[in-house]
This record gives structure tokens, C-alpha cells and sequence, in this order.
């Protein structure tokens, strides 16, 4: 809402600065966005009367004005403009002034002639053209005749004035005109206020023989009020109201759309005015529109309209859809003789609707969304015809038809009293507010007190201020001028309560906290992706990471579906890192993943679960003191096994089993990652041909944990502390050479199986293939700790340990011994 | 003998000034104090003294072998000290190298910002609360006073998966969600942080971002309790001198409902242009619950009242740490990230 600060200082006398004012207003919940200030500071700038024009001896494109300007002695001005008529009155720029941009403007001989001065275009007095009536956009500026001679332009056109700028809530449309804008200022300042009386219409009289309202659906339309005026003479407005709506952000048009669009400016109630006479039968119906009926509104497009959306129709068809466009074959024109003046309620919620579906949005619309005070309706009838009249557009015809069907109940609900507890107000707010400050800050919003008692009082809110229905309406409307800022600070009373993350957050938390401390990067990605990254992975129909949740109104088929992996996520963030040439990255993701599993039809809300997620690819770089370091499957094996390890697994309880079928992934690298016997995750590389997809050249190793499998009475109570022993423990290497395709893990489980419980730990620190072992196999060397916990162990003994080891190995895998 | 000794003495004196390295130390005690040494050999010819001067020679003996085992003594200290001194300057290192660092991981931004904010409300006694993100259109408009043809429910602002099911539009769904599984018991005191989805995607909108909203419910909860805890979050989370500012605001749920400021982080109230030259800064909504939410929840408005706020972490991040363009915080990129 734009608010014109001369137009509001005529409404409300006001004491304070803009800039104070808007401070309090912003303060008290109406806030001001923003003050846009004139430009520049205009001067010498006179009305002048063109009383002459002669051509120019020297030039064909320049003429000669003698321009009065209310000095006695006229003004000899050459101009180029080719718009300019003996008669006219223009505003001159005499010697000294200053226009829009800093321009000085000096007497100056052109082509020959002394020229006084120079006529001003809108553009060059800073009007902004697209505000303007149209015809005013090129040329020089032409005043209507009542303006007088000599008058200063920038009082003429209030081009001082400056505008405030109001972001309103929602609760508070009430302010989306002029009236109540000035009401709420006073109520702020106790300053005086000054509205127009209107003169009110008697219902009948002459306009209901001259037309017919009904309204065939009454919970779209509570109201219609419909006015005539005839012998219409469309003529451009009168500046001053010109000015008024300039200065509002609305350009105006005619006299007739001027005033009503000025009524809405000051009333905050759209009207609009119909041709009468193209009216079938003159008479109006407000109905639902008919499947198939269209119009063409006053932009010019056609509209298809449905029966979602209210029309406002005569005998015949739709003349306007209701609140939001009138229709183009009905519209005020200069051929226009009588206007049929509509001021109603609407739903505000379906003009909504319909604004929306349409794509249209107008002032009207905007003011109509809000369910506006449909008491003023009548009011603002009578105001726009009282204004028709007294600037001459026309003569009102006595009388007036007001359809109101629900009045009774309409009236009844807005009368209805609110009771407000003085102690209530204190408690909600924490303050000491006396009941004395309290009633003068009601009595300023213009509530009428019906009953007073000692506790507390029945109260009338005014029908404009619709958002008061309850205490707490009113509680809030003595703490917004009272001060928020006077209200004091405390702590809540009451018991103490503990803060504390619950389990599931602490093994989150914990997972994150790991990750980080092993070196990997945190990332977050939308939760949404494209399906088609479902194909990119090769993910086959009927596989539960094809069971999405698909969003129905996606902003585009890149966010088209809820994620079921991480994957797709952390496989752009590296593609797009390595475009950025990063190309030595790790990354995890700590997120939801979400499945249908029978949503919509079988369950109410689809599944969603956490997931942690891992890629890592590319290497640590060599550096003066260590070599390269391949972010590969072992490094994040590591990670993994290090995870699990802080958050208290033991080695015996987590598993590496090889998978060859997931898809996506490479079938010689990939293992299932199991915590006693259970999958709770995969960790493998990603296949090449999804890579290719990607459009990335190397190779990438991922994780995915399935979070809720991990168990959190892990994170609560890691295992006891096992006694550390004082006796020594004895190392001792074990070598062997087995065929390749034995798994390094079974020959690690036969060693532990073989060993007693004074086998401490099963170490490799060697891998080895080469030349000096059989082709087709590998050498893998061990250390194993052997420790008891009551003795210092003799070579013999661990001698025998060992010997029963290797006959294991060499008797159930085939293993050679290396000395 | 008298004189033997004392020639020894000098002799052995002047030996030991000459020596650098302890070798020659040790060279000296052979040759004077050793089985066959020149000291030990005097003494031996002790016997050979008349009685009387024994004693006499025998102490002035002693004396000298005492002068020279603590010379020799100190010597030896010292020469090691200086042979350690020249070894340890042979192993001096370039410490300009560079350090062999473990490597370091990051966490994002925004999850630093959550993890900041929880810690904080922790410490004022608030638990944890979470909900899930697609939604009834119940919990995320209905329970929260926002009816049917409230602007905010447009099907243009919210992602739908049914007309009855979307993606949360706020973390506020979860409140409601309390409510319904705690009433009729107080305190009710929680924060809920977590992501939200708007249809909306431009330079200062992302479809998806985060929120933390936070409830309080007991007897005699009071608009000044919400200014005192906001006050107290402001303070830890942008420092001890911060201001906050309530103006009145509007929100279906909350009523009376505040803008909270906080003092521009930039410019310490000066005026930037990072706070529109206000001196302030937009960074919570807030306001007492809504008796209609309330009794929605299954509490009586009348014996508990309760406060709420929330606010947009990618804000918090983007002032704590300078951040300018929201989408950083999804690009992922490793320059970015590599600053946290
Ligand atoms: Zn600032």
C-alpha cells in the first residue's frame, strides 16, 4: 500500500515527521517499508498559458510560444515540441530553474531567438510515465484548463510530496485504504482525523426501475449494491484527483474508472462502473459461470471461465468476472451515456481462487482476497456517485438497489461484543499495564466499551477493524501500542527441565562427529532428484529404490521425486567439484531417504529414514613426507571400520561379505556390510557404466548406512573395560602362500578359530605377489599377539599354538608355509 | 714427598686444563689415580715415611686425590654437556617443513549452525523434537490455525504428493505433533529443527532449507518469558552485547506474534548494507500460541499459555559467516565447504 504523506496529513493531523511516523508505525505492527523521497528539489517552474505561436524564421522544426506566466510581460519560449496549441497551459521552466536529473535551465539564443526559458515534458518534471494518463507520456506536460496561471508547477503536481510505503500482514487489509490508514495513524498519535461525509442514497427510488440485482449465490457474493448515473460526460479527472491516485501507483484513465478506482484508494472497496445501456435487459445477475463461457476482459484476452469462478452477468452472459477483471464489451467509453455502479462482497478466498487460476491480478483482487468490511459497501457507492457528481462526470439518478440477503446475520456477527479480563492481559503479557492505560489505548482504536465491570469489560470493535473477534485479538492490540519494547524480559517460572538429545539424535550426532574427525566433508543436497538418476544407476523396475514418492507439482523434473539413496546426490556434488577441477574429494551426507511402501493407497504418510551416505574418490597427494594415498575402497573399508569401531562394535561383530548383483555398483568390489550377520550397509565402487553417465572419468567408491539398523544402545554403553595384564605378551610372524582366490578374511578367521582365547591379535602386514611365489597365488603375511592374563607365556607354549595353527591352514586352505 | 705431591698436583692441574674430550679425562684418572697411577703410587710408598709424618702426608694425600676427583668430576660434566650440545646441533631439523597433518574433515555450515542452536536451547532446558518432513496438510496447516483458503496454503507455495499430503512448509507441523502426544502435561519444552520445502527457487529462495522452531507450554508462560529467551539466544549465538527487537507481526498460529531483531551483526547498529541501514536485522518470528492452537492440541487455554518462535538457519549462517548467496549453502562445492 502506497501512502501519499500530503493526502494522509489531509486525513489526520499529524505532528511528526515522516520519518518518525513511520518508525512508530513500524513499531506498532503496520509497518512501513520503505519512504521514497522526491528526487530532486524542483524550482521555478510556473504554470504558463501558450497565448502565441509563430514559426521559427531560421528553422522548420522549432516554433516560437509567448507564454503567460503570470508576470505581466510574457515569456518568448522556443520549442521543437510538436504537441504545443495556442491555448494551452504547460509548465515553463524559467531562467534558474532546475529540472529532474540536475539540468539548470538559462535563458539561450537558439538558431537566432532569445528563448526565456524552456517547456517541460512529464519526463524532465519527473513524473514517472508509466503512471501517468498515456496521453501525457510524450511531448510537453499539458495542464487541464481550471489550473491557474502562473501557479508553481511543483504544488500543481505535488511533485513534493513524498510516499510511504506500508508492508501490511495479512490481518491487517483493513489498511489497504486510505481511511483506515489514516484511523490506525491516529490511534497511534492521538492526532485529530478528517474524513469526507459522505451523502448516503435511499434504497429504491428511480435506479430500481431502471435495473435489477440478484444474486444467485449468496455464499460468493454476500452483497451487491448498484448505483446509476447518467448524462456521463467521460472527460480526463481533475488534476488534483489525478494526483491522488499518481501518487497511490495507479494510472489514471477517465473521470469515471479515476473515481472509482479513488473510492477503492480511500475506502479500500473496488467498484466498478458498467455501460448500462450495453447491459441485456440493464439488469445484473451474480451467478457462477456456465462450463464453456468465456469473456474478454478489459486487457483485451480472452478468458475461458469454468464454474469455480463467480461472474457478474447481465440478462444474456458473463459482463465481468467478479472482484477481479471487468469485461471489455461492457466498458465506460467516451461513447458511454449511463454507468450501472457495482460496489459488492465477495468470498474473499474464491476471488482468490479465481485470480489465480487466471493469472490475473489486479487491485480489485488483491483488495477482494481479503474479505473486505461489507458494511462500508453501501458507503463506498454513495461516495464514488457523491464524487461523479461534484466534479461533473455525471447526474446521479435518485435511489439505489442493495442486495443483501444475509444481512441479518452479517450485522449480527459483526456486532458481536468480545469480553476482555484486565487480569488477562497482564498474565499473557508478563506486564503491570493499570486499567486506566488500557482503556485509552481501546478507546484510541475506536472500540466502544458496552459494559464496564472491575475485572475486565464487554467491548464493540469498529466494523472496520475485522481481525478483532477474541481476547486475544484485543490483548495483542493493547500490547502493539502499548510497546512491545516496554514489556519486560524474563525468564519462564516454573520447573526446571533437562535439555538433552534423545538416543537416535546422539548416534547421529555421533555418526557426523566421525566422520568429520576421520577427515570426510560434510555436504547437504536437496532431498528431491530425478528419476531418471534412478536409471543412471540402473536401478531395475520393482527394486525398493525405485518405490519413490513423486511430488506432484515438481518446479522441475530435476526435483521431480523424493530420493531413495544419497547416491544420486553426492554423485552430482562430485561431478560438479571436478568441473570445478577439485578433484581429489570425500564427501558424506547425513539425510533422509524416503519410500513409498504403499503410499497413498495403503498408508497414510509414505516411510522416511536416515541414511548415511559416502563417496570418495581421487587420492591424497604425496606429499615432502608420505606418499600418494588413493581414496579408494580400502580407504573408506577403513572409514567404516573405524565408525563402527568408535561407536563400540568389536571386530567379531561386523562383516565384510562380497556382493556381485547390486546394481549400480562394481561387481568385483562391492561388499555388503554386516553387523552380526545383519546388512546394515554397502560399500562398494561405483560401476564404470554409471560413472560414464555421470560423464566422470574416475573411479569413485561409496558407502551407504542405513542408520536405523545400526543399534543405538551402542552409543549409551560401550562394552567394559577389559583388565589390561601384566604379563608380557609374545609376537610372533606367521607367512603363508595360498592360492588367490582365498579370501583373506576366512584364513584371518581360521587363524582366530585355531587360536585360544590368549590370541590377542591377528595382524596383516604384508600382501604379497610376485616372482618368488607360484604364479596365481599370494603370500600373506601375519603377526599374531599372543598374551595371557595370569602368566607370562613360554616359547613352547606359543610354539604349540602355532603349530596347530599351521597344520589348520595348511590341512583346510591349502596354505604353503613360508620361513 | 711434601714436594712430590705438590709437583704432582700442579702437573696433574695443568694436564687437566689442556683436555677437550672425555677420553682424555679418563686417560688423566689412569694416569694418576689408576691401580698403577702416580698418586696411587706415592701412596703406597707411604709405609716408607717416618710415623709421625704419616698422618700429615696421608691427609695432604687424600686432599689432593679429592681435588682432583672433583675436578676431574666437573670436567667430565661439562665436556658432555658440550659433546651432547654438538650431537644435538648435528640433528637439527628444518622446522619450516610442513607439518604432517592427519586430515581434516568439515562439517557443513548449516549443520553447524543447528548443532550451535541446540546446544544453546539445551542449556535453557529444551529437548530435541522431530517430525517428518512430507506431511499431512493437517499438522501443517489446519492444527496450526492456518484454515482451507489461508494464502499461505496455496498450492503455488507448497509442494504436494496428494491434496492431502505434502512437504512440510515449516517445522511448525511437529508442535502440533507434540501437542497431540503430550497433552494434558506441562512443561512442554522443545526446539524442532529440521527441513522445509517451498516451491520457490531464485537468487534469495531455495525449495528446500531449514528451520528450528521452538515451543515452550506451562502455567503462566508470558510474552516477556519469549523476550527473555529470545534475548538470552541472541546473545549466545551472536555475542554478548546483541539487542533484540520485538515489532508486531501477524501469524495464524501466534497471537500476539512478533518480527524479532537482533542488532546488525555487521555494522553493530550502525547502519549497512546488509541491514537496509536500520541498524537491525530480521531473524525470528515469534509470539504467544494461539488459544484456537492450543485447544487444537488438546490443552485448555485457559490453564497453560505458551510461546513460539522460529527461524531460518540458512539466515543465521548467511550473517554468521558473512555468506552473500544462499545457493553456496547446496552447491557443495569444496572451496566453500573447506572454510568450516
Ligand atoms: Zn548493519
Amino acid at each position: 500500500m502506497l501512502v501519499s504523506w500530503k493526502w494522509l496529513n489531509e486525513l489526520v493531523a499529524l505532528q511528526k515527521t515522516p520519518e518518525e511516523l513511520a518508525e512508530l508505525m513500524t513499531m506498532s505492527g503496520v509497518a512501513v517499508e520503505g519512504i521514497t523521497y522526491p528526487e530532486i528539489e524542483l524550482k521555478n517552474l510556473k504554470v504558463g498559458l501558450i497565448a502565441e505561436i509563430t514559426d521559427h524564421p531560421q528553422a522548420d522544426k522549432l516554433v516560437i510560444c509567448q507564454l503567460d506566466v503570470g508576470e505581466g510581460e510574457k515569456k518568448v519560449i522556443v520549442t521543437g515540441a510538436r504537441n504545443v496549441r495556442e491555448g494551452q497551459k504547460v509548465p515553463v521552466a524559467l531562467p534558474g530553474a532546475v529540472l529532474t536529473g540536475g539540468k539548470k535551465i538559462e535563458s539561450a539564443e537558439l538558431r537566432g531567438i532569445l528563448s526565456e526559458g524552456m517547456l517541460c515534458s512529464a519526463n524532465e518534471l519527473g513524473l514517472d510515465v508509466d503512471k501517468i494518463p498515456a496521453e501525457q507520456k510524450d511531448g510537453i506536460y499539458l495542464f487541464p484548463a481550471e489550473v491557474a496561471i502562473g501557479t508553481d508547477v511543483v504544488q500543481v503536481l505535488k511533485l513534493d510530496d513524498l510516499i510511504l510505503e506500508l508492508e501490511l500482514t495479512p490481518n491487517r487489509a483493513d489498511c489497504l485504504g486510505m481511511w483506515n490508514v489514516a484511523r490506525e495513524v491516529a490511534a497511534l498519535t492521538g492526532g485529530e482525523i478528517h474524513l469526507p461525509e459522505i451523502n448516503s442514497s435511499e434504497e429504491g427510488g428511480l435506479c430500481a426501475d431502471l435495473t435489477k440485482v440478484e444474486i444467485a449465490n449468496q455464499e460468493l457474493c454476500s452483497r451487491y449494491v448498484a448505483r446509476i448515473i447518467k448524462d456521463i460526460k467521460i472527460a480526463p479527472s481533475p488534476l488534483w484527483l489525478q494526483q491522488r491516485l499518481i501518487a497511490a501507483g495507479v494510472r489514471p484513465i477517465n473521470n469515471v474508472v479515476d473515481v472509482t478506482n479513488y473510492v477503492m484508494m480511500e475506502m479500500g472497496q473496488p467498484l466498478h462502473a458498467f455501460d448500462y445501456d450495453l447491459l441485456q435487459e440493464n439488469r445484473i445477475v451474480v451467478r457462477r459461470a456456465e462450463e464453456g463461457e468465456e469473456l474478454v476482459t478489459l486487457d483485451g484476452q480472452l478468458r475461458k471461465l469454468n464454474p469455480e469462478m463467480l461472474v457478474i452477468a447481465d440478462a444474456a452472459k458473463p459482463v465481468a468476472i467478479a472482484g477481479v477483471m471487468g469485461g471489455l464489451e461492457t466498458e465506460v467509453t467516451e461513447q458511454t451515456k449511463t454507468i450501472l455502479l457495482e460496489a459488492a462482497a465477495f468470498n474473499g478466498p474464491s476471488i482468490r481462487r479465481t485470480s489465480h487460476a487466471l493469472g490475473l491480478r489486479s487491485e480489485a483482487s488483491l483488495r477482494f482476497e481479503k474479505t473486505l468490511e461489507v458494511e462500508q459497501v453501501r458507503l463506498a457507492a454513495d461516495r464514488t456517485v457523491q464524487l461523479l457528481t461534484q466534479i461533473g462526470a455525471g447526474v446521479a439518478v435518485e435511489g439505489c438497489i442493495d442486495c443483501y440477503p444475509l444481512q441479518q446475520q452479517q450485522q449480527q456477527r459483526e456486532k458481536q461484543a468480545i469480553s476482555l479480563r484486565i487480569k488477562r492481559v497482564n498474565q499473557i503479557l508478563g506486564t503491570t499495564i493499570s486499567a486506566f492505560t488500557m482503556e485509552m489505548i481501546l478507546k484510541a482504536l475506536q472500540i466502544t466499551f458496552l459494559e464496564k465491570n472491575r475485572d475486565g469489560w464487554l467491548l464493540l470493535p469498529p466494523s472496520y477493524r475485522r481481525d478483532l473477534e477474541s481476547e486475544i485479538d484485543l490483548i495483542e492490540e493493547i500490547a502493539r501500542l502499548y510497546d512491545y519494547e516496554r514489556i519486560p524480559t524474563t525468564l519462564p517460572e516454573g520447573v526446571t527441565t533437562q535439555g538433552m538429545r534423545t538416543t537416535e539424535q546422539k548416534l547421529r550426532y555421533q555418526l557426523r562427529k566421525r566422520m568429520v574427525g576421520q577427515g570426510l566433508v560434510e555436504v547437504i543436497n536437496y532431498s528431491f532428484i530425478n528419476r531418471a538418476q534412478l536409471d543412471f544407476l540402473g536401478i531395475p523396475d520393482g527394486a525398493p529404490l525405485r518405490d519413490t514418492v513423486v511430488i506432484k507439482n515438481p518446479l522441475s523434473e530435476e526435483q521431480g521425486v523424493m530420493r531413495t539413496s544419497l547416491l544420486p546426490g553426492l554423485l552430482d556434488t562430485v561431478k560438479r567439484n571436478i568441473n570445478k577441477h577439485n578433484k581429489n574429494l570425500k564427501f558424506f551426507e547425513l539425510g533422509k531417504v524416503y519410500f513409498a511402501e504403499g503410499f497413498p493407497e495403503q498408508s497414510k504418510l509414505p516411510v522416511e529414514k536416515w541414511a548415511l551416505g559416502v563417496v570418495a574418490t581421487g587420492k591424497r597427494e604425496k606429499s615432502w613426507a608420505y606418499g600418494a594415498e588413493e581414496y579408494d575402497f580400502f580407504y573408506l573399508k577403513g572409514v567404516v571400520e573405524n565408525l563402527l569401531t568408535g561407536l563400540g562394535y568389536t571386530e567379531n561383530e561386523y562383516t565384510f561379505a562380497a556382493v556381485r548383483d547390486l546394481p549400480g555398483l562394481h561387481p568385483g568390489r562391492t561388499a555388503s556390510i554386516q553387523i552380526k550377520g545383519k546388512e546394515v550397509g554397502v560399500l562398494g565402487e561405483v560401476h564404470p557404466l554409471v560413472l560414464e553417465k555421470y560423464g566422470i572419468d574416475q573411479r569413485i567408491t561409496m558407502v551407504n548406512l542405513e542408520v536405523e539398523k545400526l543399534a543405538t544402545e551402542k552409543i549409551m554403553k560401550k562394552g567394559l573395560v577389559v583388565p589390561i595384564t601384566k604379563f608380557p605378551a609374545v609376537a610372533r610372524d606367521l607367512a603363508i602362500i595360498v592360492p588367490e582366490e582365498v579370501k583373506t578374511a576366512d584364513v584371518t578367521a581360521l587363524i582366530k578359530e585355531q587360536g585360544n582365547e590368549w590370541l590377542k591379535e591377528v595382524r596383516l602386514f604384508d600382501l604379497y605377489r610376485g616372482q618368488q611365489i607360484k604364479e596365481n597365488s599370494k603370500s600373506l603375511a601375519f603377526s599374531l599377539t599372543w598374551q595371557a592374563p595370569d602368566k607370562t607365556l613360554t616359547d613352547e607354549e606359543v610354539n604349540v599354538l602355532h603349530q596347530k595353527i599351521e597344520a589348520a591352514l595348511q590341512g583346510k586352505i591349502g596354505a604353503g608355509l613360508r620361513r | 714427598m711434601r714436594e712430590q705431591l705438590r709437583l704432582l698436583k700442579e702437573k696433574a692441574e695443568n694436564e687437566l686444563k689442556q683436555c677437550q674430550l672425555l677420553d682424555d679425562l679418563n686417560e688423566i684418572r689412569v694416569k694418576y689415580m689408576g691401580k698403577k697411577g702416580e698418586l696411587t703410587r706415592i701412596l703406597r710408598g707411604m709405609g716408607q715415611l717416618a710415623a709421625e709424618e704419616r698422618p700429615v702426608m696421608g691427609q695432604l694425600a687424600n686432599e689432593i686425590r679429592d681435588s682432583l676427583e672433583s675436578r676431574l668430576g666437573q670436567l667430565t660434566e661439562k665436556i658432555k654437556g658440550k659433546e651432547l650440545e654438538r650431537r644435538l646441533l648435528a640433528e637439527s631439523i628444518d622446522i619450516t617443513l610442513p607439518g604432517i597433518r592427519p586430515e581434516m574433515g568439515r562439517q557443513h555450515p548449516l549443520s553447524l549452525v543447528i548443532e550451535e542452536i541446540e546446544e544453546i536451547f539445551m542449556g535453557m532446558g529444551f529437548t530435541i523434537e522431530e517430525g517428518p518432513e512430507i506431511e499431512l496438510d493437517h499438522y501443517n496447516f489446519e492444527a496450526l490455525n492456518i484454515p482451507k483458503d489461508h494464502p499461505a496454503r496455496d498450492m503455488q507455495d507448497s509442494f504436494y504428493l496428494t491434496p492431502e499430503v505434502l512437504l512440510r512448509t515449516h517445522t511448525s507441523p511437529v508442535q502440533a505433533r507434540t501437542m497431540e502426544k503430550t497433552h494434558p502435561h506441562v512443561p512442554v519444552k522443545i526446539i524442532v529443527p529440521g527441513k522445509v520445502y517451498r516451491r520457490d527457487d531464485d537468487a534469495t529462495h531455495s525449495p528446500m532449507f531449514h528451520q528450528v522452531e521452538g515451543l515452550v507450554i506451562d502455567h503462566q508462560i508470558r510474552f516477556s518469558d519469549l523476550k527473555g529467551i529470545l534475548l538470552s539466544f541472541a546473545r549466545q549465538m551472536f555475542g554478548a552485547d546483541q539487542k533484540i527487537r520485538l515489532r508486531p507481526s501477524f501469524f495464524p498460529f501466534t497471537e500476539p506474534s512478533a518480527e524479532v531483531d537482533i542488532s546488525c551483526v555487521i555494522c553493530k547498529g550502525a547502519g549497512c548494507r546488509t541491514c537496509g541501514q536500520t541498524g537491525w536485522l530480521e531473524i525470528l518470528g515469534a509470539g504467544m500460541v494461539h488459544p484456537r492452537v492450543l485447544e487444537m492440541g488438546g490443552y485448555n487455554p485457559e490453564e497453560v499459555t505458551g510461546l513460539a518462535f522460529g527461524m531460518g538457519v540458512e539466515r543465521v549462517a548467511m550473517l554468521k559467516y558473512g555468506i552473500d548467496d544462499l545457493r553456496m549453502l547446496f552447491e557443495n562445492d569444496m572451496r566453500f565447504l573447506r572454510q568450516f
